[in-house]
């Protein structure tokens, strides 16, 4: 059976890893791999004071469980969550999380692959930078890598 | 009337994050509205002067330029997703 429903959230607070695989994996016994992808802020060399994320409300839950549902069906996943977090985030703190479970690795390691390169490229979020000097910096932007990192999927 | 929101860079140069708009006949695909918002005023120009970058999403699903926005109740403009 391959029928998992999916656990989707965007949340401004954080989220706990060890938790969300428990209660991902909690009372089952059909599950023989979990992998767990979690996404961070990075200072960028000291100079990031915080990334703020933005999102669609409505829109964001929508598509990451469009993504979810796409990748259960694919690999066949038996249990998936996906948590993206919005507002400012501190370097080092959680900004997503993908688990991804299977009776077998492989098909775990490519359903939390998958999502996280479809929910880069097209769940409605974005980041903008604050620098620690103060100034509000750019929007990043969207990169080659990601659309690509999606084709290999196609 | 027709909702339109604005998120990221397209929100700050247009300068809100939603508005109501009667949009003319004329405005049949989401590539139409661009241009249709692009003569509104300097502040939309300045938003939507690279039309290619920017993505459109009819009632929260994405969409190319070239659909026809018949129908919609809420039309979201902005710039290519960088979450994750």
């Amino acid at each position: 059976m391959s029928d998992a429903n999916p656990t989707i959230r965007v949340q401004s607070q954080d989220f706990d890893l060890d938790g969300e695989v428990r209660a991902l994996s909690a009372g089952r016994q059909d599950i023989g791999a979990v992998v767990t992808f979690s996404g961070l802020c990075r200072d960028e060399g000291a100079t990031l004071s915080a990334l703020e994320l933005e999102h669609y409300p409505g829109m964001a839950e929508t598509e990451m469980r469009r993504i979810a549902e796409l990748a259960i069906a694919r690999f066949h996943l038996i249990g998936l969550t996906a948590i993206h977090r919005f507002g400012k985030i501190a370097p080092g703190e959680n900004i997503v999380l993908v688990i991804a479970a299977a009776p077998h690795r492989q098909a775990a390691f490519d359903g939390a692959n998958f999502m996280m390169d479809y929910l880069k490229t097209s769940a409605p979020f974005w980041k903008k930078e604050h620098l620690r000097d103060g100034s509000s910096g750019a929007w990043v932007a969207a990169k080659d890598a990601d659309d690509k990192a999606r084709e290999k999927w196609l | 009337m027709t909702k339109l929101v604005y998120f990221a860079w397209v929100r700050e140069r247009i300068g809100r994050g939603e508005e109501d708009l009667d949009l003319p006949a004329s405005v049949v695909t989401a590539g139409d509205l661009i241009e249709h918002l692009k003569g509104l005023g300097e502040e939309y120009e300045t938003a939507l002067q690279f039309p290619k970058a920017i993505r459109v999403a009819i009632n929260q699903e994405h969409v190319e330029h070239d659909e026809p926005i018949a129908g919609a109740t809420e039309i979201g403009l902005f710039p290519p997703m960088t979450g994750g």
